[in-house]
């Protein structure tokens, strides 16, 4: 099978390699990139540890090929952060325990990133209706909640 | 989880690729990818060759004339529900698309890779149905036959994974007609907690005049392989008020329209399914005719 020329932005650096057409987003990410902030939990597209920005907009990288993101403006966990300084919704993860063991953090993270630029103002309801597709094996959904809700606020919401 | 390995193509135009199904004929058509790649890594589906048609802005956008409101076949879940000019139009359309899955679907799943697949589990045959929906279907043409046909709903849902698509055609666009001021539509769903998809899905509409119900369009999906209109229910409903009591009595006839291949599975079985296809049928037509919220 022959082998696909690509070419991706990634966190702002261009990332060009030769892939299989099989190859999924998130194994390109994580294994070619070496960004491993991005999980793979499900690999179903249920759960969201794999949730990235794509153009814009999150998508489930366990659910696109890397060919399909030829040519995409991918941000991951990674490019969050501005000159060290994290991200006021990774702040408020840290501040409000929106974690436990981590694993889904950086998939609720990049969803609430589009959560919150969609509905800067959300209701407890609409941020667990916009968390519909992110699952945390902890449970620990109360904290994840109030930490979007600490971040909206904070980013002046 | 890896697929098996195929060959990979990017067609730029719809008549591209045409083309490429006729050249690669063991391929698949590859959209947003959220039917497809799941097959594809449980290898349900083996494809030689994928034809990615994701790039082809022909495919794309939401247009609204007088009558109709016409989605290109790429249009992914989210667009439709965000767009103003459905809402308008057509909202139990905006609606239905808001309840698929969760944001990531929506963001990547599109209209035409959903209804080619034709999973009885999902919502949009179920609604396309019951709103006689018509299916723009462009092939490579010759001398039997046109390049470009329009099918209706009712003909499109073939059974199981099955549609009316033929060989090296391509679906690239849904007409959906506009609703009139008198016409109310709704669509309920038992959704299943993990997926949301539609255990059992009911969309009704109907034409209210002088506070009568003069014509209904009711179509159940979820535990049949392509969704069924029901026709005792809507013929029920014909020159009734429409009240609580109607509204149930009407419903409560849907398992006349349920027979022959009824699906169960260890969540839900065929029995309680055809129990809930009444329950959602009244949910839809209450909602609709305002007598309950969502």
């Amino acid at each position: 099978m022959a082998k696909i020329p690509i070419s991706m932005t990634i966190n702002g650096k261009v990332h060009q390699a030769e892939v299989d057409p099989r190859l999924l987003l998130v194994h390109f990410i994580r294994e070619d990139v070496g960004l491993t902030g991005t999980k793979i939990g499900c690999d179903t597209s249920q759960c969201g540890a794999c949730v990235v920005m794509m153009n814009g907009s999150t998508v489930k990288s366990c659910t696109c090929l890397a060919v399909q993101a030829d040519g995409a403006d991918i941000m991951t966990i990674e490019g969050l952060a501005t000159d060290g300084n994290l991200h006021p919704i990774q702040e408020a993860f840290w501040d409000n325990h929106g974690l436990q063991c981590g694993y889904c953090t950086a998939g609720m993270i990049m969803t609430s990133v589009e959560l919150l630029q969609r509905n800067p103002h959300p209701t407890s309801d609409q941020v667990r209706a916009g968390l519909e597709g992110n699952l945390c094996r902890c449970t620990g959904y109360q904290n994840i909640v109030k930490s979007v809700l600490a971040a909206a606020e904070k980013m002046g919401g | 989880m890896y697929a098996a390995e195929f060959d990979y193509h990017k067609a730029s135009s719809v008549a591209e690729a045409i083309q490429m199904l006729g050249q690669y004929p063991d391929a698949k058509l590859l959209a947003g990818g959220h039917s497809l790649l799941p097959m594809l890594k449980m290898r349900l589906a083996n494809p030689t060759a994928l034809i990615d048609i994701g790039g082809i802005s022909e495919l794309k956008g939401i247009t609204v004339n007088d009558g109709t409101v016409t989605i290109g076949a790429l249009t992914t879940h989210q667009e439709i529900a965000a767009s103003q000019d459905i809402q308008n139009a057509c909202m139990v359309v905006a609606e239905a698309a808001e309840g698929i899955g969760d944001p990531q679907v929506r963001n990547r799943g599109t209209i035409g890779g959903n209804v080619v697949h034709s999973d009885p589990a999902s919502d949009w045959p179920t609604v396309l149905t019951a709103l006689n929906a018509r299916f723009v279907i462009q092939g490579p043409g010759g001398i039997t036959h046109r390049a470009t046909r329009t099918v209706n709903a009712s003909d499109f849902f073939k059974g199981l994974f099955e549609t009316d698509l033929k060989e090296n055609e391509v679906l690239t666009a849904i007409e959906v007609p506009r609703l009139n001021s008198n016409q109310l539509a709704e669509y309920a769903k038992m959704a299943h907690p993990a997926s949301f998809y539609a255990v059992v899905g009911a969309s009704v509409v109907i034409t209210v005049e002088n506070d009568r119900c003069t014509a209904a369009s009711i179509a159940v999906g979820g535990m049949v392989p392509n969704p069924i209109r029901a026709s005792s229910v809507e013929s029920a409903l014909v020159g009734q008020q429409l009240n609580a009591e109607s509204v149930r009595a009407a419903a409560d006839l849907v398992a006349n329209d349920l027979s022959g291949s009824l699906m169960g599975d260890f969540y839900a079985s065929a029995d309680y399914r055809k129990a809930m296809a009444a329950v959602e049928t009244r949910h839809a037509l209450m909602h609709a005719i305002g007598l309950a919220h969502h």
